[in-house]
């Protein structure tokens, strides 16, 4: 008997946020019904989002797309024999020819959407493990050279050199240290934590396990927000079938080295994305920021050396240990080293992740990636780096993406997420929500943040109620200022960014609604 | 100070006290309990206190930081809409004034019948095909009013 046609069917929370479920169930149901040989397999998601569910079958040695499907498109699908690559109107043909996907450069996210996400042996066998082997042949100060020389920055935001972090960790002595991802990923229009994790969720504890054999240490903690349950499970499972393959334990893979890791589900709370405030929140206090010095690298979790890292920087590491610094540090420009993953979302006609070298400009971005805008209006803005970062007006659409080149424009990379507003936008409501979404989520400690959100909710009001225009405008760049240099971290530092942004360019927006005050 | 047992104590004991040991162990106990009981009830805060060592205040303090936990028997069923830009982008201001009028009750609330509770969310890392609502581990995208009413019917 000629062996099972393989079907691929992401598990994906987006994927199945569409459908996917369905489709897997009426693939498995209708191929029996018809006698057809097949083999399900749930993969992650190629991130061709607007083409979930997206299906694969694998006809020799190639896969065929299929995409968007429903559940009531299969049976149409196997009369015109899509398990042997047949046509049909949602043939996409290669999955590897269609050209968002042809045109990145795919490093972290080599095997997302490519491999079963919890199959030790599909790991394995694309490449996987290899970075940890090398590792392991490494002294401490050996990996950690390796990971400055590539000139990794750190993914979640803040972009400051991985390998730094490491360096101290690792010249400090300590009976105990730790490892901390960063799972918290609030931002909205990012979604590439909850990738890697629903999707190659091994990457990250590979990457994690060569971040403790560098520093020497021996526990990690996985802190993954409350919001991504499907990320949760998969990672939990991933870890314990790691486990028990001696990838993690006493002595990983007989080396002698002992790591260990545990998954910690947070609880909603954003600010917990910022590294001191998720480190009060794994020691079960509330999230409130810390004071900095002493770094977490040198005073972390439990007052011990950590290294924390978000869940890019950490599955980065492995490909970086795998094929070396000088192949990571080829791409990209200036001091933005190696891939970015661009995660291109909200009113976007192709929504995706995208993972590049540094420096394509914002406009190809928009434009030859993401087709413009979904309802097929003009771009009006651009919120780039989450909701802490500027909305990019259209004059700037040529910026080349990278850290310092945005920087220059008073905008962010963060964490790579662009969220895309068409013409009908209220400029005025979204600045008002940057001031709202700190108010709600400040931790509170810092009396800037904590205060100046709410007035700045109630300056904008009054602004757009027409009250005292001038002076309120100027009263609200003061307290933008004000919480800008006054705040503890970057949740009431940064709030103002967006609100700034919207007072440059697009300020008529600003301005009273006619006879129209907003109500709260 | 006695005062009356409520009929979760004893269950609440037990969870807490199965991992108490673990370091930083109050937001995994505080899971569980809402894992199990679909809230955290007043009556476990003076429990986990005592278990862990710790002040009432100090878990009062924890339970009433972070948006996820809640003090209040929920709704058979929790519909979160997504209230962050990407959503916001793609129309959700409008979705969720429908699902409050639909529901008849405001973020935080919970319906008269005891079905549904409704809550705010920032984020479900969705973003590329919003707007996104979760009913109660179950994310969907594309979300109109339409949709919205064949997923809750």
């Amino acid at each position: 008997m000629a062996a099972a046609t393989r079907v691929f069917i992401p598990s994906d929370t987006t994927a199945r946020s569409l459908g996917a479920d369905a489709v897997a169930t009426a693939v498995a149901a209708e191929a029996k019904r018809r006698g057809a040989n097949v083999r399900v397999v749930r993969n992650g998601s190629r991130g061709l989002y607007w083409l979930e569910p997206l299906v694969e079958v694998l006809v020799g040695d190639v896969r065929h797309a299929y995409g968007p499907v429903t559940a009531k498109d299969v049976a149409a699908l196997l009369d015109a024999g899509f398990l042997t690559g047949g046509m049909h109107a949602l043939a996409l043909g290669p999955t590897e020819s269609i050209d968002y996907l042809k045109k990145q450069t795919r490093l972290t996210f080599a095997r997302v959407g490519v491999v079963d996400p919890l199959s030790l042996d599909d790991y394995r066998a694309h490449g996987g493990y290899r970075g940890l082997a090398n590792a392991l042949n490494l002294t401490g100060e050996q990996i950690v050279a390796t990971v400055t020389d590539s000139g990794l920055r750190g993914r979640g935001g803040a972009a400051f050199p991985t390998g730094i972090k490491w360096k101290t960790v690792l010249a400090t002595a300590a009976e105990q240290k730790y490892v901390v991802c960063n799972a918290d990923e609030g931002d909205s229009g990012t979604f590439a934590d909850r990738m890697i994790m629903e999707s190659d969720p091994f990457v990250l504890v590979e990457g994690m396990t060569i971040a403790g054999v560098a520093v020497g240490a021996t526990k990690g903690f996985v802190y993954v927000r409350a919001e991504y349950p499907q990320a949760i499970k998969t990672m939990r499972a991933a870890i314990e079938s790691a486990s028990a393959a001696g990838f993690l334990g006493t002595s990983i893979l007989g080396s002698g080295r002992a790591f260990e890791l545990e998954v910690r589900e947070a609880a909603g709370a954003y600010i917990c994305g910022e590294e001191t405030s998720l480190l009060e929140s794994l020691e079960g206090k509330r999230g409130m920021v810390r004071y900095r010095p002493p770094l977490p690298a040198i005073k972390g979790l439990f007052g011990k050396p950590t290294i924390i890292n978000n869940v890019l920087s950490l599955a980065s590491v492995p490909v970086i240990l795998d094929k070396g610094a000088d192949f990571y540090k080829s791409f990209g420009v200036g001091r933005s080293r190696g891939t970015i993953t661009v995660q291109l979302a909200g009113n976007v006609k192709r929504g995706g992740l995208i993972e590049l070298a540094f420096g394509l400009r914002l406009s190809e971005i928009l434009y030859d990636f993401g087709g413009g805008s979904a309802t097929g209006r003009p771009i009006r803005a651009v919120q780039a780096g989450g909701p802490l970062g500027a909305y990019v007006h259209p004059s700037q659409f040529d910026t080349p993406f990278d850290y310092e080149q945005f920087a220059a424009v008073g905008a962010m990379v963060g964490h790579g997420g662009l969220v895309v507003f068409d013409d009908t936008v209220d400029m005025g409501e979204q600045a008002r929500f940057a001031m709202e979404f700190c108010a709600i989520e400040s931790c509170g400690k810092c009396t800037p943040c904590r205060i100046g959100s709410v007035r700045g909710v109630e300056v904008i009001d009054r602004i757009r109620g027409g009250e005292n225009e001038t002076a309120n405008l100027a009263l609200l760049r003061d307290l933008c200022d004000t919480m800008v240099t006054g705040s503890l971290c970057a949740l009431g530092g940064m709030a103002p960014f967006p609100v700034i942004s919207v007072l440059n360019h697009f300020p008529e927006d600003l301005k009273a609604r006619a006879g129209k005050p907003k109500a709260a | 100070m006695s005062r009356e047992e409520s009929p979760h104590d004893a269950e609440i004991r037990l969870l807490a006290q199965a991992r108490a040991a673990e370091a930083g162990a109050l937001l995994p106990i505080l899971h569980a309990i809402q894992d199990r009981l679909g809230f955290v009830p007043d009556t476990a805060v003076p429990i986990v206190a005592e278990v862990l060592n710790l002040s009432r205040a100090e878990v009062h303090g924890v339970v009433s930081f972070y948006h996820f936990f809640r003090t209040k028997l929920p709704g058979k069923q929790t519909l979160y809409v997504c209230r962050a830009e990407a959503c916001q982008s793609m129309g959700s201001r409008a979705l969720e004034s429908y699902a409050r009028k639909k529901l008849g009750v405001d973020f935080h609330e919970t319906t008269a019948d005891g079905r549904f509770s409704l809550e705010p969310v920032y984020c479900l890392g969705n973003c590329a095909c919003s707007p996104a609502v979760m009913v109660d581990e179950t994310v969907y995208g594309c979300v109109t009013p339409q949709r919205l009413d064949e997923i809750l019917a």
